[in-house]
């Protein structure tokens, strides 16, 4: 019998992964794609507890989460693309502008 | 079989996570962060979420991974795939083995509390898991639901004027 602990167990460990990747990683569009993995598993655990709970409330802050997550690839890979043109690089590492 | 249905799917799920954060060719990350959103998909539905899973495949594994794919493919990535491509190993997988011991002693320890709202399977299978998504939304988030158009229509102008040359 599948409990709501496993779904949240699953969703734990694909956070965890997330974090591993975002930490990690240098490309900046793998760090978005590890991001949008931590939103997914953030979206299975608000899914799991709606069902358990019987209420439709979780479900809906869902949908608010992908329509943020769909606004900031919009806006983050327009970032990507400005960056792209000035430093020919989107390595993490190259991200120093602001830098003392 | 519902049981085995959710061990093979979160291995695959897993998997191809792990395989997002460790392939060197940014193309090969979004194939599998693209596996990762199916696999959801099939967990939203053996959660009688069948509308979710639609729109997880649709918004998601559609309309954002092409977005990224776009890029990935715009700035033409796969140049780099020969120098290093991680850094900070060490510290990072330290940095995860803690928020996965702390998340799974709270699932492990915690218990879930407040059963029996009035959304049952028989409400589920009555009504249509879209219609009572849809009355949700429209009746008792329709305020959230305005901004979050309002946040999309900033994200757009952001986005183009991001991305222009000369504003």
């Amino acid at each position: 019998m599948i409990t709501v602990n496993h779904y949240m167990m699953l969703s734990a460990i694909l956070f965890a992964i997330g974090t591993f990747g975002v930490l990690t990683r240098k490309n900046a569009i793998v760090i978005f794609m590890c991001i949008e993995v931590m939103l997914n598993s953030v979206n299975l655990t608000f899914i799991a507890l709606s069902r358990h709970v019987g209420n439709m409330d979780g479900q809906i802050f869902v949908f608010f989460v992908m329509t943020v997550a769909a606004a900031e690839a919009a806006v983050g890979l327009a970032l990507m693309i400005a960056f792209f043109r000035n430093k020919d690089s989107i390595d993490t590492d190259d991200f120093n502008l602001l830098k003392w | 079989m519902e049981a085995i249905l959710f061990y093979i799917t979160a291995a695959v799920a897993i998997l191809s996570a792990l395989f997002v954060t460790q392939c060197r060719n940014p193309v090969n990350s979004a194939l599998n962060l693209i596996t990762t959103f199916l696999c959801l998909a099939v967990f939203y539905v053996m959660l009688e979420a069948p509308f979710m899973a639609a729109i997880q495949i649709m918004v998601y594994a559609g309309a954002i991974m092409v977005l990224i794919i776009f890029v990935i493919m715009l700035l033409n990535l796969g140049l780099a795939v020969k120098s290093r491509y991680s850094h900070g190993l060490a510290g990072g997988g330290f940095v995860a083995a803690l928020v996965l011991l702390v998340t799974s002693h709270f699932v492990g320890t915690g218990v879930a509390t407040g059963t029996g709202g009035e959304i049952t399977s028989e409400v589920i299978a009555s009504y249509g898991h879209t219609e009572l998504i849809g009355r949700a939304m429209f009746v008792d988030f329709l305020l959230p639901f305005e901004i979050a158009s309002i946040l999309l229509l900033v994200a757009i102008v952001g986005a183009v004027v991001l991305s222009k040359r000369k504003v």
